[in-house]
Formats: C-alpha cells, sequence, structure tokens
C-alpha cells in the first residue's frame, strides 16, 4: 500500500492499492469494463424449495451453458428478486462470480416451478421475467443419434414463431432475455462447420411460450446451401409469463450506449470502382485570381505613381524628401 | 449495411449477427393440439425459419479454413444491453501531453545492448546489465566536485532522489485520472483517513459516551427537544440530568391546605427574609425559649414542691419579650 505523503491540504487521505501479482493484476483486467463485451456468465441458483422438475430444469440449463456458467447448489432462503430489499444477495453473488445474468429457481404452492430469469447491469439488477415451467421433457427423455449431439460452446440458431413476440409487451421482454441468455459469444467470424443447435421459441397465446433445444443436421442439396433438418434433443418445456420488470428509462439509456469510436460513421466522397479501385472526390473552391493577396505589392510599377511622379505632384516622394532632411539634420 | 443484418426472406426477420429468425405472421392451424403434435409443428415451422437464415449464411463470401470454411459475419441487429458502463477514456498523463506538445515519438528499446567496455551484448535491465551503477571502479574527480563528498554516495542518493520524483509523478497521474473517473482497472482508491483542515494531527479517536451525548446534543435543538425522535434499536434512553420541574394541580383537593397560598408564601418568606437584616425566626426563640424553662421549672418542681403551685405566683412565661429580644444575637446582618 502506497501512502500519498505529498497532500497536506484538507483533502481525505487516499491510499493507492495495486495488486502485488501479476495474476491478481489479470484477474482485475479481467473484470474491468470494455470497450467490445465479452459473453455474459450466468449465475444459477434456487431458493428455499424447489420441485423435482425445478432441479432438473436448473442442471439442464446449466448443462447446456457449461462453460461460461456457475450453479450454486446451496439453497438461498433469503433472496426474493421482485421484492426491494431482497436482491442484495443476489448482487453480492453477481459481483463476486463476475455474471451478469442470473436464473433463480423457486418452487411455492402459489407460484408452481417458479424460474426468474434476471440481467445485472454494473452488478445491479437491471431487469427480470419470472415464467413458470410446465410440461418439462429432460435431455435424457429424448432418444436420438449421439453423433449429432451438439457440443458445448457452439453458437446456437435462434426461431422464434408467433406474433406474441411483438405485441405482447412480456413476450417480447422474455424474448430478448432468453436471447441474451442462450446467445454466447458474439463473434465476427464464424466456422460454418461448428453449427450444430438452435433453439426454438413459439408464442402460442398471449403469455406460454413452447421452448425447444434441437440438434442441427445439415444434409447435402445441389447447392452451396445444405438442407437443414432439426432433431429434438434437448430440454422441451412451456414457459408460462408471470410478473416481469423492465428497466427503467434512464438505465436502460445508460446500458444501451455503444461507443462513439465503435460506430461506423459514413465515409463522404469516397467510392470504390472495380476497374480503378477506391476512388475519392475532392471539390476544389473557386479560386480568385483578381483578388488573390500577394506578399509583396510592387510598388514602383503602379501606373497612377509613375504618372504622377512625371507630373511632379507626388505627395509621398515630398514627405519622404522632407523626412531625410531632417535625419540627416539630426544626425549632424 | 443495414440490408446484410436484418433481411426479409418470405416474411420472416433475420438477424444474422445472432443467428436469429422471428416470424411474426405465424398462424397455428388450430389451437386444440395434444402436446406431441404442437412440438412436432414448432419443430417443423422452425426448420424452415432456420432453413431461411441458413440461405443468407451460406450465400455470404468465405474464406477456407483447415476446420472448414469461416465467413465473416455482421455485427448484429437486436441490440442487448452491456454488462457494465462504458469505460471512460483515460487523460493522458504529463509525459504524453509533453511528448505531443514536442513531437516526441516513442522508440522501441532493444532488450540486447552493446557494451563497450567487455565488448559482448549485454541485456539493458535486469543481472549483468549495461552501466550498471554499483559496478562503477573508478569516478574521476571534476573540477566542479567539492572535496569531501563521497561521490559513490552522491550517485545513490541522485538515483534515489530520481525514484521519488518518478513516484509523485506516478501518483498524481493516477489522482488526475481518477478525478475524472478513468482509474485503470488494477488500481484502486481505498480513503484511509479524513484529516483536520490544516493541521497534521492526527483525528481524535472518539469514545462511546461522547457519541451517545452527540445525538442528544443534536436531538435538543429539535422543535420537541428530542422527546419523541424515534430512537434506534439499541440506543439508550434520553438521558435528564436535572430536576423535573412541579407544578401545582388544576383542581384542588379537599383536605389539602390552599397549595398555592403556600406556594406563594413560600416563596415571598424567602424573599423577605433575604432582604431583611432581622434573619431571626421569633416565634421559633419564643417557642424554644418556653420548652426551657418548662424543662427547668419541672425539675425544680420536683426537687422542692412545700406550697402547691397553685398559691404561687405564676410568672407569666410569655413576658419579657424585649429581654428576650435583647438577648439574641443578630447573626450575620444582611447585607
Amino acid at each position: 500500500m502506497l501512502k500519498s505523503n505529498t497532500n497536506k491540504q484538507s483533502k481525505p487521505m487516499l491510499s493507492i492499492k495495486t495488486p502485488k501479482s501479476l495474476r491478481a493484476k489479470r484477474a482485475l483486467e479481467k473484470r474491468a469494463p470494455k470497450l467490445v463485451e465479452l459473453e455474459k456468465k450466468t449465475l444459477i441458483l434456487h431458493g428455499t424449495k424447489t420441485s423435482n422438475t425445478l432441479n432438473a430444469v436448473l442442471t439442464e440449463i446449466y448443462h447446456l451453458k457449461k462453460d461460461n456458467s456457475v450453479k450454486y447448489s446451496r439453497r438461498n432462503d433469503n433472496i426474493r428478486p421482485f421484492e426491494a430489499g431482497g436482491e442484495t444477495s443476489l448482487e453480492f453473488y453477481s459481483l463476486k462470480t463476475d455474471c451478469s445474468l442470473f436464473v433463480f429457481g423457486s418452487h411455492s404452492k402459489k407460484r408452481p416451478d417458479n424460474l426468474v430469469i434476471g440481467r445485472t447491469y454494473d452488478h445491479h439488477i437491471y431487469d427480470l421475467v419470472e415464467v413458470g415451467v410446465e410440461n418439462f421433457k429432460s435431455l435424457s427423455s429424448c432418444s436420438y443419434d449421439k453423433k449429432i449431439a451438439p457440443l458445448i460452446g457452439s453458437k446456437p440458431f435462434f426461431a422464434f414463431i408467433g406474433e406474441g413476440f411483438e405485441n405482447v409487451e412480456e413476450l417480447k421482454h422474455l424474448k430478448e432475455v432468453l436471447l441474451d441468455l442462450f446467445r454466447g459469444q458474439v463473434v465476427s467470424n464464424l466456422n460454418l462447420a461448428g453449427l450444430d443447435r438452435v433453439y426454438v421459441c413459439t408464442a402460442v397465446g398471449s403469455n406460454k411460450v413452447v421452448f425447444t433445444h434441437c440438434a442441427l443436421r445439415l444434409k447435402k442439396s445441389g447447392t452451396v446451401v445444405p438442407k437443414v433438418e432439426l432433431v429434438e434433443v434437448g430440454p422441451t418445456m412451456d414457459l408460462v409469463v408471470r410478473r416481469h420488470r423492465l428497466p427503467d428509462e434512464s438505465l436502460k439509456k445508460e446500458a444501451m450506449k455503444v461507443a462513439p469510436e465503435l460506430i461506423q460513421r459514413k465515409v463522404k466522397n469516397v467510392s470504390k470502382d472495380a476497374i480503378a479501385g477506391k476512388i475519392g472526390k475532392i471539390y476544389v473552391p473557386d479560386q480568385q485570381v483578381r483578388s488573390t493577396p500577394l506578399p509583396f505589392t510592387p510598388k514602383g510599377v503602379k501606373r497612377e505613381r509613375r504618372e504622377a511622379k512625371a507630373k511632379g505632384d507626388d505627395k509621398h516622394s515630398e514627405k519622404k524628401q522632407k523626412k531625410q532632411k531632417q535625419d540627416d539634420e539630426a544626425s549632424a | 449495411m443495414v440490408e446484410e443484418n436484418e433481411q426479409q426472406h418470405g416474411g420472416y426477420q433475420i438477424d444474422l449477427g445472432n443467428l436469429t429468425a422471428f416470424d411474426p405472421h405465424h398462424q397455428f392451424s388450430s389451437v386444440a393440439h395434444n402436446r406431441e403434435d404442437l412440438v412436432k409443428e414448432c419443430i417443423s415451422h422452425g426448420t424452415k425459419l432456420i432453413q431461411a437464415v441458413t440461405d443468407a449464411l451460406f450465400n455470404l463470401p468465405s474464406t477456407e479454413d483447415a476446420s472448414g470454411p469461416v465467413v465473416s459475419l455482421p455485427p448484429p441487429s437486436t441490440k442487448l444491453p452491456r454488462e457494465k458502463p462504458l469505460p471512460k477514456p483515460k487523460p493522458p498523463t504529463k509525459w504524453e501531453v509533453f511528448a505531443k506538445k514536442k513531437g516526441i515519438q516513442n522508440r522501441k528499446k532493444d532488450k540486447l545492448v552493446y557494451d563497450e567496455q567487455t565488448s559482448s551484448w549485454k541485456r539493458r535491465h535486469g543481472y549483468d546489465r549495461v552501466n550498471d551503477d554499483n559496478d562503477l571502479p573508478i569516478i574521476e574527480a571534476k573540477m566542479t566536485d567539492e572535496p569531501g563528498v563521497d561521490p559513490f554516495a552522491k550517485r545513490r542518493s541522485e538515483k534515489k532522489q530520481r525514484v521519488e520524483k518518478q513516484e509523485k509523478n506516478r501518483l498524481q497521474n493516477l489522482k488526475e485520472a481518477a478525478k475524472v473517473g478513468a482509474l485503470p482497472s488494477h488500481v484502486q482508491l481505498a480513503a484511509t483517513a479524513l484529516p483536520i483542515t490544516g493541521t497534521q494531527t492526527a483525528p481524535r479517536k472518539v469514545s462511546k459516551d461522547e457519541l451517545q451525548n452527540v445525538a442528544g446534543m443534536a436531538a435538543t435543538s429539535t422543535a420537541s427537544g428530542g422527546k419523541f425522535d424515534k430512537k434506534l434499536a439499541g440506543e439508550k434512553p434520553p438521558k435528564h440530568d436535572k430536576k423535573y420541574r412541579k407544578f401545582l394541580p388544576v383542581v384542588e383537593g379537599s383536605g389539602m391546605g390552599s397549595l398555592e397560598k403556600q406556594q406563594s408564601d413560600k416563596i415571598l418568606n424567602k424573599l423577605m427574609a433575604k432582604n431583611s437584616h432581622e434573619i431571626f425566626n421569633v416565634g421559633k426563640a419564643v417557642d424554644m425559649y418556653n420548652a426551657k424553662s418548662d424543662k427547668k421549672r419541672r425539675n425544680q418542681q420536683g426537687k422542692s414542691s412545700s406550697t402547691s403551685s397553685k398559691l404561687k405566683v405564676k410568672k407569666s412565661p410569655y413576658k419579657n419579650k424585649s429581654a428576650t429580644n435583647k438577648k439574641s444575637s443578630s447573626k450575620g446582618k444582611s447585607k
């Protein structure tokens, strides 16, 4: 700890803490806010009581996102995401594990098989969606050819079906949250051989979504584009939206900000040509040749001067002569 | 550019950056489905959507890699919120400002430097380095050198000063960055203590009792004197070190003497007593005297009782007031 002894004025005494090992420094830099963000980690935990189905749901979600999620096995009695004070524990865990998404499962008589999917911004709750799980069909119950089983960490396809996703606010929110949850890393270069999973979400009715996880099989077709075949593999469940909390406007605005250096601005007057390559246009302003100020004014050449001199009417040369006389007298 | 990200393929909205297809117009043919048929229909319709996405995907220009065709994806069109706030751009350090002004370029230094003395390549920093200060065997004296000054010690102290100055500058740069809020991620600021203005005296540790008193003192400045303030759990009830005032009852009960009269008499007597010179309770003195004389007489009578008391001339015990007065000594004339 380095103490700053320089300021003896009325400023609070500050000491600067730096990590003592490179490993600690790397860990801190990993958690620091970045311009372009890496993939979000998910925290999976459950509350006071869970049912068998809910346990299965939570473990399967964990398996789907094995490489970027953390699963807590103990029960947490004091977490109530929708209440004012019940989210402090969640925020603390989010800070400790550096997870910005969480899936909280709980079971009660009033809300059976309850899942709360939430996001955090700066380790504070950003928004929440509460869904009930019905008709759960687990990974192990589907029989399929093991060769096409999707690998962990592959980038998934998403299919959203139904007008509910556009019209109903809760379903719109759920769509966004599901996309965020299962999306994985945003990549710019994608290997087409590694695509093997699909999430299909169908909006049935105004509050129900049928969520399915399928494996992708690409079959040879005549063209470059292969024929797509979906095989139901993973968990299938009905999500019934119960409650949701949207983020407040100012927070949303701040979270949606993109760094100004990342926004691609249109470059003007540049165009690409197949033959000539990159072409730029330059606009040259009109040149005023007559009124361009020259660095010197050739005084002797002026016509008026010459004429005046010839006449002997020149005031300026008179003045000059006078001044010269005075100088001579002064120096003498 | 926008067209690459989101395309309309047969009424679907496709987001290539996220590999998403959205069909807002699909209507289910019949609502009363059993579970399996519903799921099957979802999957079949999903297949159509995914086919549309793969169409768009495989039509992108691809490069061949060892493991397969690699395609450059466009940025996603559906915006999702960040998980952490945007990092603030850090302000340039004092050196950076100076270098920019002067046009100084940063030159990369080599790890190995040629050492003339040993005519070999030595490393720049670390063990057995070039121009090591500790290795100097001889320092030649200059004309400007003072006699009696150890040049080796001088070099060491100069280096120490340079290092301290550099450290001070580094801390200043960090403070500047902290002011803007753009502290580098591995540095954390911790406030250790709040100093008193001006002097360097260490802040005195406040005792528990003092803290308790402070809250009470602050409470007395409220309109009701801190009596109805909500107390925290564990806070003691407010102290009252003075006497409580006593007020007379509004309605006087029977059996009591006039309380108000008594109260005002008391006050008046006190006042009068203070201002009068006769600090002497006449009634009390008389009673005392009478009691004394009665006692005396009883003793005398007990000793000799020849004549009956009835025949004797009784002295009036209430005579000679003036005598008793004269006897009294005025104790402490009031001024």
